[in-house]
C-alpha cells in the first residue's frame, strides 16, 4: 500500500481515450480493472485529463455501484442477492460467508486476503443462490458448501489465531 | 432432414414459407426458406460466396467422420459445473484414445439440467445428456462414443432427430412442448463464437433482404405489421418507435441496444447475448437501418463478462465479413457498433438515464419529452431497443410479419422469453406465445412446485411489477392483462413463490432493492421508498402497527404520483400488490407477532425437542453463535438470548428435532 502515483501509471489508459466524449466511465472501469480500486491520485489525474473537476468525478463514480475507492482482496467474493437466490436462501449463503470468511459484506478482511460484496444479480437464477469467487461462478449454493469451498481457507487464516491459543494439536 | 430445419424445429414445424413481405421483387433463392444447398441466394455477391462457405462447413461438421461433443458454457452451465466437465471429457477422450470435436454452445434454456453434454455420433441424431457429473461424462464418453450406443439411462433428449433408443424428441419434453423459440432460435443450438454457423443457420439473411431488397420505410412497416411490442418492459410498439427517429429531424441519429437487465431475477438477455450475439447484432443493423443511424452502442452490464466478451467476438467477426462497419454487404449503407459497459445502476435501463450514463454522467432520468426519438444520444435523435425485440427483429424480417402476429393475443402478438426462477421444479428461460397461461408456465413447462409444496405467488416485472396470487393462475399472460392483476410484464423475470415465501418479507426484499436503487433526483422517489423500506423492516421485526398497512399504500400513491421515472413509478407495486392479494399475511404479521412462513427471523423461535435430539452434537458445532449447549449423547438445548435465529441447527439436524416456530 502507499504507493505513489508514479508508480502505478496509467498514460497509456489515459491516451487511448484521449479526445472520446464519453471516455469518463470507461477510464474509471479501466483504472479499476488494472488495480483493483480507484485511488485518489488516479481520480485527480482522470478529473484534470478531462478537463473535470476531482469533485465532478467523485460525484460520478461513486452513483455507480461497480466503483470502489478502498483494494479488493486477493480473493473478491461476490454474493448474489437477487430474487430468485434471495427466495432460494440467498442471505443464509450470505451469512454464511460472513462466518466463513470472517469479513462482512461491502469490505475486506483485514489481512486482505478476502472481500465480501453483495450484487443484485449475475442471471444465473436457475442456479439460485450463487456466489462468483475469483473468476469462478459456483452454483445451487448451501451453507455446507459454503464450508466446503472456503472453509478450507478460513482455517488458513485463522491458523496463527488456534497455533496462539495452542489449539492446533487436536485438528 | 435438413440441419437448417432442424435448427428450426423448436419454433414450430408448421413450415409456412418465409413470406418475406410478399412485394414484388422476391427473386431467386434468396427467400425461399432455407435456400438450397449450391444455389446461390442472391446474385453473386460476398455475402453469397460467404453464405455458400457457411453452409458447407457446417455440413461437414455434421455430415464429417468425427464424433462430437457439445457442452452446454454459458454462465448457467460453467456455474453448473461445466468447466469440470469439460476437463472430464477430455481426459476419458485422451484416455481411450478416441478423437472428438469439443463445441461449446450457450444456454439450451433447460437450466434445472445444467450441465448439458451433447453427443454426435457421425451420421447419428444428437443426443443431450442432462445432470452431468463427472462419472456420467466419463460414462458416456466410453459407451457412446466408443461403444456407439446413447446410453438412454443418462438421456434426456434427442436434439434434432427421430426419437432413438426410447429417448424421446427434444421438442417432446414437457418442458419444451408449450414453448415457441423465436429469439431463443439459435441459443444452445449453434456455436455462439462462429459466424459461419450462425449465417448457416439462416443468419444475416433478414438484414440482407433489408439492406438490398427494402427501403426502411419498409422495414418499419414490417415491423409495424408483426405487431412487435418492446421486450425491455414498457411494451411500446416497436415499428411505431423507429419510425418516430426515422422520422425526426437531425443528425447523426444514433441506435442502442439496452443490455442493462438490472431486474433481478431476468437473464434472458444475458442467455441470448451468450448465446447467439450476432442475432442481436443484425437485429441492431437492421434497425438503425430503418432509422438511418451509423453509429449504435450496446449497453451491456459489467455483470456479464462472458456476454460482453462474445460479443466483441462477434462485432470482430461481423466487421471482418463485412457485415458491420462501412457499407455493408456491398449496400450504401454503414453501422459501427461500440460497446459500453454498464457501471452498475438498475436506474440506468431507463432510457435517459442510460443515455446519461454513456455520456459519461451520472445515470439519472431526465423529464420527457423530448423523447429520446427526437432528443437522446449527444442532443441527437435515438432509438433504445432491448436485447430481446432485436433478437427477434431478423426473424420476423425472415418469416414474415404475420407469421409472427399469428402467435398471441389480440395487442400483444407473438412471443415473450420468461426467466423462470425460484420455486420451481425446472427454472430455466423459457420462450412462450403471449396468452399462454401462468399455470401452463409453472406446472407443465416448470414442471410445478419444487418438493411439491403449494404454490403460493408468481412474481413477474421485477422490482417494478408483482405477485399474481393462485387465483389468477388461468390467466392468459399478456400485456394488458398483467398490468390489470396489479403487476407488469416487465423484461419477463418469472419468480415462482411456495407456502414457505413470506410475502411481507419479498416487498421489503424489492423496497430495499428500489430504495438503494432509486437515483435521488425526484424526493417522493427518494425519501419515500426510503419510508415504505423502514416501514416494511418494522413490520418484519414485529414492530408493525395495524395503521402501517394503509400507511404503506399511501405512500406508495405519493411515490407513484411524484416520481419522474418508472423506477419510482411502480416501486411501490411489489407492496401494493402483496397488500391486495396476501394482507391477511401482513396482519399476522403486525397482530400476531407471527410470521405464517416462517421467513422473518426477528418473529421465529427455534427449540430443541428433547424426546428427538440424540445429543449428536451436530447443531452445537454449527452454531455461529454458540447458543447450543449440551453434553454427547443428551438432549441439547438453546440458549434463547444468545440464539441469533440463523437457522443453522434446523438444517443440519438429522432427527428433526430442532424446531422451528
Amino acid at each position: 500500500m502507499g504507493v505513489q502515483a508514479a508508480a502505478d501509471p496509467i498514460d497509456d489508459l489515459l491516451a487511448r481515450y484521449s479526445g472520446q466524449p464519453g471516455a469518463l466511465i470507461p477510464l474509471l472501469q479501466q483504472v479499476q480493472g488494472r488495480y483493483g480500486y480507484l485511488k485518489a491520485c488516479h481520480i485527480e489525474e482522470i478529473a484534470r485529463f478531462l478537463k473535470l473537476s476531482p469533485s465532478e468525478v467523485f460525484g460520478i463514480l461513486t452513483f455507480y455501484a461497480q466503483f470502489r475507492l478502498t483494494p479488493p482482496g486477493r480473493t473478491h467474493v461476490r454474493v448474489c442477492q437477487g430474487t430468485a437466490c434471495h427466495v432460494r436462501g440467498g442471505k443464509r449463503i450470505l451469512q454464511e460467508l460472513e462466518t466463513v470468511l470472517n469479513v462482512r459484506a461491502g469490505s475486506t478482511s483485514e489481512d486482505f486476503e478476502y472481500s465480501l460484496e453483495k450484487i443484485a444479480c449475475f442471471g444465473a437464477c436457475s442456479l439460485a443462490p450463487v456466489v462468483v469467487a475469483g473468476g469462478s461462478v459456483y452454483g445451487r449454493m448451501t451453507p455446507q458448501k459454503v464450508k466446503k469451498l472456503f472453509g478450507r481457507a478460513e482455517s488458513r487464516a485463522s491458523t496463527v489465531e488456534r497455533l496462539e491459543a495452542g489449539e492446533l494439536g487436536g485438528d | 432432414m435438413d440441419e437448417t430445419e432442424k435448427a428450426d424445429a423448436p419454433i414450430g414445424r408448421s413450415q409456412s414459407p418465409v413470406v418475406a413481405g410478399g412485394s414484388a421483387g422476391q427473386t431467386e433463392g434468396g427467400q425461399s426458406y432455407p435456400p438450397p444447398l449450391g444455389e446461390d441466394p442472391a446474385t453473386v455477391s460476398p455475402f453469397a460466396d460467404l453464405q455458400a462457405e457457411a453452409r458447407l462447413q457446417w455440413e461437414q461438421l455434421k455430415r464429417g467422420p468425427r464424433p462430437r461433443i457439445i457442452l452446454g458454457m454459458g454462465t448457467c452451465g460453467i456455474a453448473a459445473g461445466a468447466n469440470q466437465i469439460q476437463e472430464v471429457v477430455k481426459e476419458s477422450l485422451a484416455q481411450q484414445g478416441v478423437e472428438a470435436g469439443i463445441e461449446a454452445v450457450g444456454c439450451i434454456g433447460v437450466c434445472y439440467a445444467e450441465p448439458l453434454m451433447d453427443v454426435v455420433m457421425p451420421g447419428e441424431p444428437r443426443v443431450c445428456y442432462g445432470f452431468v457429473t463427472a462419472r456420467a461424462a466419463e460414462w458416456v464418453v466410453v459407451s457412446h462414443l466408443v461403444g456407439g450406443r446413447p446410453v438412454a439411462e443418462l438421456a434426456m433428449a434427442v436434439i434434432d432427430g427421430e426419437s432413438v433408443e426410447g429417448i424421446p424428441r427434444f421438442e417432446d419434453l414437457p418442458v419444451m412442448r408449450g414453448q415457441k423459440r423465436v429469439a431463443l432460435r439459435h441459443c444452445g443450438l449453434i456455436d455462439p463464437t462462429s459466424i459461419h454457423q450462425y449465417v448457416a443457420n439462416d443468419g444475416y439473411s433478414a438484414l440482407h433482404r433489408a439492406l438490398i431488397e427494402m427501403t426502411p420505410e419498409q422495414v418499419i412497416d414490417e415491423i409495424k405489421q408483426s405487431g412487435l411490442r418492446g421486450r425491455g418492459g414498457a411494451g411500446f410498439p416497436t415499428g411505431v418507435k423507429w419510425e418516430f427517429c426515422r422520422n425526426a429531424s437531425g443528425s447523426p441519429k444514433y441506435m442502442i441496444c439496452n443490455g442493462d437487465e438490472g431486474d433481478p431475477g431476468a437473464f434472458m438477455d444475458r442467455s441470448v447475448l451468450e448465446g447467439d450475439p450476432h442475432t442481436v447484432l443484425e437485429g441492431m443493423t437492421i434497425a438503425a437501418y430503418a432509422i438511418g443511424a451509423g453509429e449504435g452502442y450496446l449497453y451491456v452490464r459489467a455483470e456479464y463478462p462472458l456476454a460482453i466478451q462474445r460479443l466483441r467476438t462477434a462485432i470482430a467477426e461481423a466487421e471482418r465479413y463485412g457485415l458491420l462497419g462501412d457499407r455493408i454487404m456491398g449496400s450504401d449503407f454503414s453501422f459501427h457498433v461500440k460497446i459500453k459497459e454498464g457501471a452498475g445502476a438498475f436506474v440506468c435501463g431507463e432510457e435517459t438515464a442510460l443515455i446519461a450514463s454513456i455520456e459519461g454522467k451520472r445515470g439519472m432520468p431526465r423529464q420527457r419529452p423530448p423523447f429520446p426519438a427526437q432528443s437522446g444520444l449527444w442532443g441527437k435523435p435515438t432509438t433504445i431497443n432491448n436485447v430481446e425485440t432485436l433478437a427477434t427483429v431478423p426473424a420476423v424480417l425472415l418469416r414474415g410479419p404475420d407469421w409472427y402476429a399469428g402467435m398471441g393475443t389480440g395487442k400483444s402478438k407473438g412471443t415473450k422469453t420468461f426467466a423462470l426462477a425460484g420455486k420451481v421444479k425446472q427454472p430455466g428461460l423459457i420462450e412462450v406465445p403471449l396468452g399462454i397461461t401462468l399455470w401452463e408456465v409453472v406446472f407443465d413447462i416448470g414442471g410445478g412446485i419444487a418438493d411439491d409444496k403449494e404454490f403460493k405467488a408468481a412474481q413477474t416485472g421485477g422490482p417494478s411489477g408483482g405477485c399474481i396470487p393462485a387465483t389468477a393462475l388461468d390467466l392468459p399472460m399478456d400485456f394488458e392483462n398483467l398490468t390489470r392483476v396489479g403487476s407488469i410484464m416487465g423484461s419477463g423475470g418469472l419468480v415462482v413463490m411456495d407456502e414457505n415465501t413470506c410475502m411481507v418479507d419479498v416487498a421489503r426484499f424489492f423496497l430495499s432493492f428500489t430504495q438503494n436503487e432509486s437515483c435521488g433526483k425526484c424526493t417522493p422517489c427518494r425519501l419515500g421508498t426510503k419510508q415504505m423500506l423502514d416501514t416494511l423492516v418494522r413490520i418484519t421485526e414485529g414492530k408493525g402497527e395495524p395503521e402501517d398497512l394503509d400507511r404503506l399504500l399511501q405512500l406508495g400513491d405519493a411515490v407513484r404520483a411524484g416520481s419522474l421515472c418508472a423506477l419510482g413509478g411502480t416501486a411501490p407495486n411489489p407492496v401494493v400488490s402483496t397488500l391486495r392479494y396476501f394482507r391477511h399475511e401482513y396482519e399476522a404479521h403486525v397482530v400476531d407477532k407471527r410470521c405464517p412462513a416462517g421467513v422473518c427471523t426477528a418473529l421465529l423461535h427455534f427449540e430443541i425437542d428433547p424426546q428427538k435430539c440424540t445429543g449428536c452434537m451436530l447443531c452445537a458445532r454449527n452454531c455461529a453463535a454458540e447458543a447450543i449447549s449440551g453434553t454427547k449423547r443428551e438432549p441439547h438445548s438453546i440458549d434463547q438470548q444468545k440464539c441469533i435465529k440463523c437457522g443453522s441447527c434446523y438444517e443440519v439436524c438429522k432427527f428433526a428435532a430442532v424446531l422451528k416456530s
